[in-house]
């Protein structure tokens, strides 16, 4: 009946429909049974279309557990970029980690998320990068839903309009509120574990029932 | 293939037994098999006959506390860095204890499987299990010790049961050192200097027949009565005076005292025919009496960091409960947990000002707010203070509040550090609200009182329980006289104070039933905080506020006064002190027993009695409320 819409959907590779065909399970109700994929990536800056991803960091959230060998990291090769930014994380162009091209990077990546929920220190952010990498390679957008921190974190706070409260908080403003070490900032892992720690001491605060209350 | 998150943990454990001892290859290898763990505040970890886990844990962040199921009691409480259920995983048998998230914890968990490999490989490693296992490190401030963490033995049940602390039996140094009856004096004073130790034990025959301390070397060594090249026996002390290594601690104070002695000597069975298994000294006894609140204050006051300063508020928290269970009266509990309190945040202040680069430029004062400064706080709270400083030339105002901000922000993250919660509001010194010079304040406060809307009266009501902790009071006393003159001008402001005052829902229904909360988190839980303590300390500042008394803070000495300032209603102020105690020490009771702030209570969990006495305090709620409706003239307001 639609002739063009399936030729167009047979281009996709496997690694997609595997990824797609996780997406048929629905998220578990109950907050301890759901896994959470707490990510952060480095990019070379913050343009959608010039910069590009370096790094891609995430580990698994299963009822409040992480398995420290579960988390990911793979760094991307680079044809594009950018000298400012290698500054803040100092990941040269060509680094000596192991460095994946960009379309296994998010092969694994994909792999990895699974249907789990996206968690993310403004995750928009992250999100945009990683379609933007798949629309490169001629791949549809990410299907997760997803969470953002500083969204989490303000719902916590008391609304009052006397007293002033800040418009935006950094991952070091949550960091430093949690009192978390702030040692492996600006690598991919480090800042996601940085990020996993406030989003479990925000989910404390927050004492959500189930999963929709979180995601509303 | 280590990363990040396993680099982060081996350097973390690095800094800790038995991991010290590790190989820095072996450290990592190790941390990529651990599994991080949050836990909330009050689950548990493992519990009391379950079988062993695959991990044992250390303490990344927060504290565990163990104890036995079913007892409040705790034996023990785990630190950063401590490790804990192990020695059932080693031993092949179940927890003995429980183990209990005291506050939110992250804990590293660590496999059997992969670690003991290595603890067999490695000397070290083995010698410190052994010696975990085996010696009994004293920990002052828990009533166990740390020796037994990893499991228990009969001893426990005897420290767990004896709820009174003078019956309990008292550790003591099993660290003997001795010398012969020929032995120079100079070499027992070299010796004693290297043990670094008060006191020598003179031996023959493995048998104890004397005892030298510092007082015989001054008094007979010292003073040229004896020469220096003399021999142990023309000092010692004998024959010994010795007892029986079971001993309470109201046994040792009393043995010393009648004897005038100031070491023990604790043999087998007591005799001096018997071998000399330990020595007590009054040092012992007065880390054993470490729930003394002059003991907590001089600790308070010597304590050089935040870390150590939390550690003294477990001993804090264990004199609470204490006392409570003793039945002692509130209002000397209260005053004696809020000298505590302010003495730990003074010394915090003391230890963030030197940690500034520079002196402050002008005076300040800091101010506790709220339930601190109502000298109501008896568990630990939220933190709601405020910062007031010098007024200086318009051009220097934000450089020197810049200041008093960092100022602000170091001593809410200490304060933080040592159990204090950061207040959800942000009513703290590091916001920028919060820190402001005098004639600022006075404008805020003068604000608040000529608008008062909801909001306004809310932040009056917080604002104005306000107890200088530390600085220069007469910027206290100035904002005060400033608080009061404007009041007085605009005495309306009293009537939106009062009516603030009775907004807060009542705690009963129409047959006298308990109202619950409806919905939320704390669904059919009763608030106490919110139904019958606000109201009832809300009742109190109006009432002492019109009659411009700013010097008294603490509810129930609000009503003290009242009684005295109006003999006609003498007899509901004395009710109403006595329901504000009876309040707050219900509240601490459900606070300690669920290590919470105690505010929710699970009504089916009380028994008839303590309903009885509930729903007497809130017949007296009822009554300060038609007072201050009809005195502030409320109703008219609104209508």
């Amino acid at each position: 009946m639609w002739p063009f819409s399936k030729k167009k959907q047979l281009e996709l590779p496997d690694f997609w429909w595997d990824y797609e065909e996780h997406f048929k399970e629905k998220l578990p109700e109950n907050i301890h049974e759901n896994t959470f994929v707490v990510l952060d990536t480095e990019t070379t800056g913050f343009s959608m279309t010039k910069d590009r991803m370096l790094c891609i960091g995430a580990l698994k959230l299963v009822d409040n557990n992480i398995v420290v060998k579960d988390s990911f990291e793979v760094y991307i090769k680079q044809e594009h970029y950018n000298r400012d930014s290698a500054e803040i994380h100092g990941i040269l162009k060509k680094s000596k980690k192991d460095s994946l091209t960009e379309l296994d990077a998010l092969k694994l990546f994909l792999k990895y998320a699974k249907n789990h929920i996206l968690v993310g220190h403004h995750v928009i952010f992250d999100i945009n990068m990683i379609n933007a990498a798949l629309k490169r390679n001629g791949l549809p957008k990410l299907k997760n839903k997803t969470l953002d921190t500083e969204t989490l974190y303000i719902r916590t706070l008391l609304i009052s309009t006397v007293v002033q409260r800040k418009e935006r908080y950094t991952l070091d403003d949550l960091a430093k509120k949690f009192s978390i070490s702030r040692k492996d900032r600006h690598t991919a892992l480090g800042d996601a574990f940085i990020t996993a720690i406030a989003f479990l001491r925000t989910i404390e605060k927050l004492k959500p029932q189930k999963i929709k209350d979180l995601l509303r | 293939m280590k990363n990040t998150i396993s680099e982060r943990i081996a350097d973390f454990l690095k800094n800790y037994p038995p991991f010290n001892t590790m190989e820095a290859k072996q450290l990592e290898q190790l941390s990529l098999e651990v599994v991080i763990i949050h836990k909330e505040t009050n689950t548990i970890v493992f519990s009391q006959n379950e079988n062993p886990h695959e991990h044992f844990y250390v303490v990344n962040k927060g504290a565990i506390a163990l104890s036995k199921e079913g007892s409040s009691q705790i034996l023990d409480i785990c630190d950063e860095g401590d490790v804990f259920g192990l020695r059932p995983l080693l031993a092949h048998e179940n927890y003995k204890l429980e183990a209990k998230a005291y506050e939110e914890t992250i804990l590293y968990a660590i496999p059997i499987k992969e670690f003991k490999p290595l603890a067999l490989e490695n000397k070290r490693i083995g010698n410190f299990l052994i010696e975990s296992f085996a010696s009994n490190t004293g920990n002052p401030y828990s009533i166990k010790h740390r020796g037994k963490l990893y499991g228990s033995n009969q001893e426990v049940d005897q420290y767990s049961t004896n709820k009174i602390l003078d019956l309990q039996p008292i550790k003591y140094s099993t660290d003997l050192i001795t010398c012969k009856k020929g032995t120079k004096i100079k070499t027992i004073a070299n010796k004693m200097t290297q043990h670094n130790v008060s006191c020598i034990l003179v031996e023959k025959d493995n048998l104890p027949v004397g005892i030298i301390t510092d007082k015989d070397l001054r008094k007979k060594v010292a003073t040229g009565l004896f020469p220096i090249s003399g021999a142990a026996k023309t000092i010692m002390s004998s024959p010994i005076i010795t007892y029986p290594k079971e001993l309470t601690l109201a046994q040792s104070q009393m043995a010393m005292m009648k004897s005038n002695i100031s070491h023990l000597v604790l043999t087998e069975d007591g005799t001096t025919d018997t071998r000399a298994v330990g020595i007590l000294s009054k040092h012992d006894i007065m880390v054993a009496v470490g729930n003394n609140p002059a003991v907590l204050l001089r600790a308070i006051k010597r304590a050089a960091d935040a870390k150590r300063l939390r550690g003294i508020r477990h001993g804090i928290m264990n004199l609470l409960q204490g006392y409570l269970d003793q039945n002692i009266p509130l209002g000397l509990v209260s005053k004696i947990i809020s000298e505590l309190n302010d003495a730990s945040t003074k010394q915090v202040i003391e230890i963030a000002l030197t940690k500034m680069e520079e002196e402050p430029p002008v005076k300040f004062t800091w101010l506790s707010m709220g339930s601190q400064g109502r000298g109501e706080q008896l568990l630990n709270t939220d933190q709601d203070n405020a910062i007031i400083f010098e007024d200086v030339p318009d051009e220097k105002l934000e450089e020197t509040r810049g200041y008093f901000k960092k100022l602000g922000e170091r001593i809410s993250k200490m304060l933080n550090t040592i159990g204090f919660e950061y207040c959800p509001a942000d009513m703290m010194a590091s916001n920028r609200s919060w820190c402001q010079s005098l004639s600022e304040w006075k404008k805020v406060t003068s604000h608040w009182i000529h608008n008062p809307g909801p909001e306004e009266i809310l932040l009056s009501s917080i604002f104005f329980d306000y107890n200088v902790v530390y600085g220069e009071k007469a910027l206290a006393d100035e904002l005060s006289h400033s608080i009061f003159d404007q009041a007085n001008h605009y005495p309306q402001f009293f009537t939106h104070l009062a009516s603030g005052a009775l907004q807060n829902p009542s705690p009963s229904g129409f047959f006298r039933d308990f109202l619950v909360e409806q919905d939320g988190e704390h669904k059919d839980f009763f608030d106490l905080k919110l139904r019958a303590l606000m109201p009832i300390i809300d009742a109190a500042r109006v009432l002492i506020l019109s009659n411009s008394i700013k010097s008294i803070n603490n509810t129930a000495e609000r009503y003290e006064k009242l009684a005295e300032l109006e003999p006609n209603n003498k007899e509901l102020y004395l009710a109403c002190s006595y329901a504000s105690k009876a309040l707050l020490k219900f509240r601490t009771r459900q606070g300690l027993l669920h290590n919470d702030s105690g505010r929710y209570i699970a009504l089916d969990k009380l028994n008839k009695e303590e309903k009885i006495k509930l729903k007497r305090t809130f017949k007296t709620i009822k009554e300060i409320q038609s007072l201050i409706e009809v005195r502030f003239q409320v109703k008219n307001m609104l209508r």
